[in-house]
């Protein structure tokens, strides 16, 4: 234990306070998070630590683009945790990125094809942006190659398949109808694999962050949900952690921008909220992870479902959602349910029950009684 | 008079009365009140928030029902002498689908029904319960009621319930949010189930305009989209526009006893949302029919009197005929 609360084992972490920038103590309290986040214990918080200080061999990371924004990328460089993205390239061998690398043409293409040799079954695969599949995926290309046969070459060896954000995922805002390039995400593309998706538009960098570091300190992905997404980030709805949520149990709602109801912080479902029916991390991280409440709904927009396949780009930015949370299993009274019908116990129920056998036994005894008396009676007059 | 002219007059009788009887009219269903206001609730636009059944404990000044200590909140199972609006639902199999009948569930509004022609006043003894004649609001006066509760057990829905836990007990029900003391409707503002209500699952307005309303989204073809009104049917807040599902072509309702002035509409059949089999002729109709004919020109009196008259005249023959043999 060392003076600061922090059990490290005696573990020298001089050598990352210097590459990294940070204390020792600000190194670890992240870690601490991270681990928090993934609802892992402070061991693993220490495995992660010590992964991240000692790698014994950063995983070579491919990182392919195809049809987007970029976005994931750039939120990833401006995310604002202590050094997050030295961490990112320190914790990862980026063999091949197309917006980072320093090299361009036929040199990173040769880098990237040589990495993939080497590290045939090691490597994980990045995929930012959609695939375009209508016409043989000719509406995009890199190095004269379609993102789509790139993608399935690339997927052939990999370790592990990560679609980072909403158009690797599930074909994202190109996707939306009439969608003339076919724009696809990755797991449609690439079927018979494992593709673990991160969604967001642009996705949190905390939610790649996390799932690298599982990925680096046990070698696996972690849990995932049906639509790939780790369970961690994704298990809950906007709306089951969001501030607003009161407002939107009392019927408080604000109905247009700027209104009494807006203006009073109350719920924006009837402005087309998609909190109800988007899975995401957003009110407990904050989209994007700026802080300080700055996520959509925390300056008064409505969530746009940003992450959720079939809601962002989609559905009408201003239509009502489908509220998730409020569909049976939850507690509603059924329709034949009745006040107070059931609230008769088991045991009231018996004591009734026994106090009612002991009348009728009392009656039939006194009426017994009363007969043999009758009896007495009518035998003295009649002789 | 001999035995045999009393029987004559005593049938004769009789049989003028009843066919006085059989010439009065039959009370047919009353008519919507003039300016009949009322509630369309479309179960397919519910989306189970329960905002509703919070602004109505609010604005009636409702406790929570069957809260405790482990679920501190509002429980309400059915109406309640605390409850006057309930959110319910009905669910098969897994539930997993809106407004199918299998595997699937639907919400359904639980409140006064408003009744064109209330079985509760008819059988109220003392006019405690009573229809406005302009709104057609079904109303409760307590400083008349004499706690006997036949209204609720005249009323097919369920509706009056009765403060069984206070000794002073009243007769509890929605009046629409116009009871003295709130009369919402009074001052020109609509129920505030209606207003509280994010999807327009509630709406608002004339009986007139909502039987508008419900029919027409009964014309609109499923998979288009319709602009649904929140609030007030006829001066909405705000529209919200949503794909039109596949509705059941009836409106609980519009003929329904007579009619209601509050009005359901679904997917699924209302029978699974634990709406009473009635035929299209208000029970209240029928038995006021009943009980007037009885009465008319003194008919049930007068065939009580002469049945009284015979037992009465026989028994002292007897009497007579054992005295003096």
């Amino acid at each position: 234990m060392s003076k600061d609360g922090i059990d490290d084992g005696g573990f020298d972490f001089s050598k990352i306070e210097k590459r990294l920038g940070v204390s020792r103590r600000v190194f670890l309290q992240y870690c601490l998070g991270v681990a928090a986040s993934l609802g892992l214990s402070n061991k693993a918080a220490m495995a992660m630590a010590k992964a991240v200080a000692e790698p014994k061999k950063r995983p070579p990371v491919i990182w392919l683009h195809g049809q987007e924004c970029t976005g994931p990328t750039e939120s990833l460089l401006r995310s604002e945790q202590p050094s997050l993205e030295h961490l990112i390239l320190d914790l990862i061998s980026l063999d091949y990125h197309q917006t980072l690398d320093s090299g361009a043409g036929h040199q990173v293409e040769n880098l990237k094809k040589k990495s993939m040799e080497e590290n045939k079954g090691k490597y994980l695969l990045v995929v930012e942006g959609a695939i375009p599949v209508k016409d043989n995926g000719i509406y995009c290309k890199i190095a004269g190659e379609t993102m789509l046969d790139l993608t399935k070459e690339a997927a052939e060896h990999a370790a592990a398949i990560v679609a980072f954000g909403s158009c690797a995922s599930w074909g994202g805002v190109q996707s939306a109808s009439p969608n003339p390039t076919g724009a696809t995400g990755a797991p449609q593309v690439l079927k018979d694999k494992t593709v673990l998706t991160i969604p967001g538009c642009p996705p949190n960098p905390a939610n790649f962050l996390g799932t690298i570091l599982y990925f680096v300190t046990y070698g696996k992905l972690p849990p995932i949900d049906d639509k790939a997404r780790p369970k961690w980030a994704y298990g809950r709805l906007i709306h089951e952690n969001c501030y607003r949520r009161p407002h939107f149990d009392a019927g408080r709602f604000a109905t247009d921008f700027g209104d009494e109801g807006h203006k009073k912080g109350w719920c924006l479902y009837k402005m087309g909220c998609k909190g109800p029916e988007t899975y995401n991390n957003c009110p407990s991280l904050e989209f994007n992870n700026v802080g300080g409440q700055v996520w959509p709904i925390g300056v008064g927009h409505p969530c746009f479902g940003c992450s959720e396949e079939g809601v962002g780009f989609t559905k009408p930015l201003f239509s009502l959602a489908d509220v998730k949370t409020h569909t049976p299993p939850n507690t509603f009274p059924d329709i034949a349910d009745r006040e107070g019908a059931s609230g008769i116990s088991t045991t009231a129920a018996a004591l009734t029950g026994a106090a009612a056998g002991a009348a009728v036994a009392a009656t039939v005894y006194v009426a017994s009684k009363i007969k043999a008396s009758d009896g007495d009676a009518s035998d003295g007059t009649e002789s | 008079m001999d035995r045999r002219d009393f029987f004559k007059t005593a049938i004769a009788g009789s049989a003028a009365t009843i066919c006085g009887a059989g010439a009065v009219q039959a009370r047919p269903n009353l008519e919507p009140a003039t300016e009949a206001i009322g509630m369309l609730y479309d179960s397919t636009l519910c989306v189970g928030c329960k905002a509703c059944v919070a602004k109505c404990k609010e604005v009636n000044d409702r406790p929570p029902s069957n809260a405790d200590l482990d679920n501190p909140w509002d429980n309400a199972l059915d109406l309640s002498s605390e409850t006057f609006n309930v959110i319910k639902v009905y669910k098969d199999g897994n539930g997993e689908t809106k407004d199918a009948i299998k595997d699937g569930f639907a919400f359904e509004k639980r409140s006064c029904m408003h009744c064109v022609d209330p079985g509760c006043v008819s059988a109220c003894p003392t006019t405690s319960m009573r229809r406005d004649n302009r709104t057609g609001i079904v109303t409760h006066h307590p400083d008349s009621c004499i706690g006997c509760r036949n209204c609720m057990v005249a009323c097919p829905y369920n509706v009056p319930q009765f403060e069984y836990n206070n000794v002073f007990g009243n007769i509890n029900k929605c009046e629409m949010c116009n009871q003295p003391g709130v009369e919402r409707i009074n001052n020109g503002q609509m129920t505030g189930c209606a207003e509280a209500c994010p999807t327009g699952a509630t709406l608002f307005g004339t009986r007139k305009a909502l039987l508008a309303e419900a029919k027409k989204r009964m014309e609109l073809k499923p998979g288009d989209y319709y602009e649904y009104p929140r609030g007030d049917v006829s001066k909405p807040d705000s529209v919200h526009e949503k794909e039109v599902p596949k509705y059941l072509n009836h409106i609980w309702g519009e003929k329904e006893a007579g009619g209601t002035n509050v009005m359901h509409i679904s997917s699924i059949p209302f029978d699974k949302l634990g709406m009473p089999p009635l035929a299209e002729r208000s029970a209240s109709s029928i038995s006021e029919t009943v009980q007037h004919s009885l009465y008319s020109y003194l008919a049930l009196p007068a065939i009580a009197l002469a049945g009284l008259s015979f037992m009465v005249k026989r028994n002292t023959d007897r009497d007579d005929e054992e005295g003096t043999s």
